[in-house]
């Protein structure tokens, strides 16, 4: 009898070619052995500490909670991470456990370039050899991230294949997987994909809301109302929510990207706008056709920009958990404005989408209410884009 | 008795993959009788899928070709029902769980057992989630196809155990393609099967000339070639039967 593994309720599984299944076991095998592991526990906090800067800030808006009116609003700074993102909690996990495995070679998918980034910096520090699989459309929409990826010892190769985005880029890496197990580990950027990959990323993630619980504890005496942050495959969110999950009173929101809107083609709201599906190794909600051809989804940002969500969050919605918005290309670029007039504080456009249902709760709550808002990542990257959104051209 | 295993009765079986719909049904009905008559044993028919992980860029362009022709999977049960008239050897589905699933398996398998379809390869569907599917396969008589790979290792013996119709030994690491030289050492991945099951196996991925085909025939009962196809349907288009059934006569003939 076979056994199917890695399930968030019906989510999840391993839907992988024979080819890379002894590799996902030894990996889970490895993995639930070095997380109990001290030593592995002490580098690993080391370098969270005093390379990646952890933990990050839990800032109270004051201005942009007077702003809007209502609940006030923290913001959980994954921004100040080192490389600009909450990439760099999982991809540090991810490097030290497979060089633990004698990996030497690590290999990345990448939409925005977040995570390509992050994954060439930590192949840099412990020495490992990085190939990162980003789509050619990515490539010129994110060329600054691209230069920074090959500035820090990576190889990027621009996936041509599909709709050269995202989705085309996990398949590619998982194409290369096939042809190169022994000395290579696929650095997975997101909770996605097959069992062990949405544990281990969840696990190396959670440090997020494990922080920011008890610096709201410290700072306010109890917990948030709300915690919000955005979803594409649902890293940042469920880092986010992890530690909160068993907090009924706090409600956990995640924001998708809706595009020009979750009632056109032009859109990557999964939850909102899928069905039930097996892809990329797993078996979660995907946007697809009636015939479960993959959509080609859209959105103004790289990062969310992606056809499918994590099994653990199709989960956290099938039960009730936590709910799924969406937010559009426009609202995120106002809030990605508003955010950086009001605080002096430049989000990423994807954290952007987090800040816009901020914007639209906190005005509804009452005042003596808390929302936590997770910035995942920073804005730089960018305002090429988001000048062009606003009929500007501009040089990078 | 699995219809397949009659595929395995007139010596080593050479078995052929096309997308269907590459470029139009129309052509795709035309090589697979051109490949029967030319002595393919077993026809392996690919429903093109949005995003198959499990190919390289030959079988990739194949499924792109197919789709932007507008082919349906109900379509393909339609062609699959017309071809069944008169092409009488076992046909196999090769598509991607998705597919399958978002039909919904039993209707899925429900129509490959009304249609003439024998069995399914799902190259996203390891030994550990088979049960997702496993069922309805048995319930109405379609053999949901094991694969084997280079890394299965001590897997090699559970999967063999528990397989139906054939085996598809996997020869590479990596996804399908043209390769110049298989590494893998097939014999002993074919001793180990046989030490667990006699359900006939057939070694595919990167075999392209007749050379490679006799080689692995030495091992295996059978041959599965598709990149080399793809790609003849890629130069000739519409005229690609005289050609791709050329190609089968040649490696059909040099099989061991």
């Amino acid at each position: 009898m076979s056994q199917s593994k890695g399930r968030f309720g019906v989510h999840g599984g391993q839907y992988i070619p024979e080819t890379l299944m002894n590799a996902v076991i030894e990996l889970e095998k490895e993995y639930e052995h070095y997380k109990k592991d001290p030593e592995f526990n002490r580098e690993l906090d080391d370098l969270l500490k005093k390379y990646a800067g952890r933990p990050s800030l839990l800032y109270y808006a004051e201005k942009l909670t007077n702003t809007l009116g209502g609940a006030k609003i923290y913001l959980k700074r994954e921004d100040l991470n080192h490389t600009g993102s909450h990439k760099i909690n999982n991809v540090l996990g991810q490097a030290l456990l497979a060089k633990k495995m004698g990996k030497t070679r690590l290999i990345a998918e990448t939409g925005a370039g977040q995570h390509g980034v992050a994954t060439a910096t930590a192949a840099a520090l412990l020495g490992m050899e990085c190939v990162v699989f980003m789509g050619e459309e990515d490539t010129k929409r994110q060329a600054l991230n691209v230069y920074r990826m090959r500035l820090l010892g990576a190889e990027v190769i621009p996936v041509k294949s599909g709709t050269a985005t995202l989705k085309d880029a996990v398949s590619e890496a998982m194409r290369e997987w096939t042809s190169r197990i022994d000395d290579t580990h696929y650095c997975l950027g997101s909770v996605m994909g097959p069992h062990p990959f949405p544990t281990i990323v969840r696990d190396f993630q959670a440090v997020i809301s494990k922080e920011a619980r008890e610096q709201i504890l410290e700072y306010e005496g109890r917990l948030p109302d709300a915690v919000i942050a955005c979803v594409g495959g649902g890293s940042n969110a469920i880092g986010s929510f992890y530690n909160f999950i068993g907090d009924e009173s706090v409600r956990l929101i995640g924001c998708e990207a809706a595009g020009r809107g979750i009632d056109t083609f032009e859109t990557a709201a999964t939850v909102n706008t899928g069905r039930l599906g097996i892809f990329h190794g797993m078996k979660s909600y995907f946007c697809q056709d009636e015939y479960g051809q993959i959509a080609p989804v859209y959105s103004i940002s790289a990062g969310l920009d992606y056809p499918g969500v994590g099994p653990e969050h199709a989960y956290l919605h099938d039960i009730g958990r936590a709910e799924y918005v969406p937010i559009t290309d426009e609202e995120a670029v106002n809030a990605f404005e508003f955010l950086s007039r009001t605080e002096g504080i430049i989000p990423a456009i994807e954290s952007a989408h987090a800040v816009a249902y901020a914007m639209k709760l906190a005005p509804t709550m009452d005042k003596d209410k808390i929302i936590i808002v997770t910035v995942s990542g920073r804005g730089d990257k960018d305002c090429a884009a988001i000048a062009r959104y606003r009929g500007e051209d501009i040089y990078e | 008795m699995s219809n397949i295993a009659s595929a395995f009765k007139n010596g080593k079986a050479f078995i052929p993959f096309i997308t269907c719909g590459d470029p139009d049904l129309e052509t795709t009905g035309k090589i697979v009788r051109e490949m029967a008559a030319k002595g393919a044993d077993l026809i392996e028919l690919g429903i093109p899928f949005s995003d198959p992980t499990a190919e390289g860029p030959i079988i990739q362009e194949a499924n792109i070709r197919a789709l932007a022709g507008g082919v349906t999977t109900d379509k393909i049960f339609d062609f699959v029902k017309e071809l069944r008239r008169d092409v009488k050897i076992p046909l196999v589905f090769m598509t991607y769980a998705n597919v399958v699933f978002s039909y919904d398996a039993e209707r899925f398998m429900a129509r490959c057992c009304e249609t003439g379809v024998d069995g399914i390869i799902l190259p996203d569907l390891p030994f550990e989630e088979k049960d997702e599917f496993l069922t309805v396969c048995r319930q109405y008589g379609v053999d949901l196809i094991s694969l084997i790979a280079p890394t299965s290792a001590d897997r090699i013996a559970m999967i063999a155990k528990e397989a139906d119709g054939f085996i598809y030994i996997v020869s590479s690491l990596g996804v399908t393609g043209v390769r110049s030289k298989i590494t893998t050492d097939i014999s002993s991945i074919v001793k180990v099967i046989r030490e667990n099951t006699n359900v006939p196996c057939a070694v595919g991925f990167g075999i392209s000339n007749p050379e490679q085909a006799a080689k692995m025939s030495e091992y295996a009962d059978g041959v599965i070639v598709g990149s080399a196809i793809v790609k003849q349907i890629a130069e000739y288009g519409r005229e690609a039967a005289a050609p791709v059934g050329e190609f089968v006569a040649k490696m059909k003939a040099a099989l061991k």
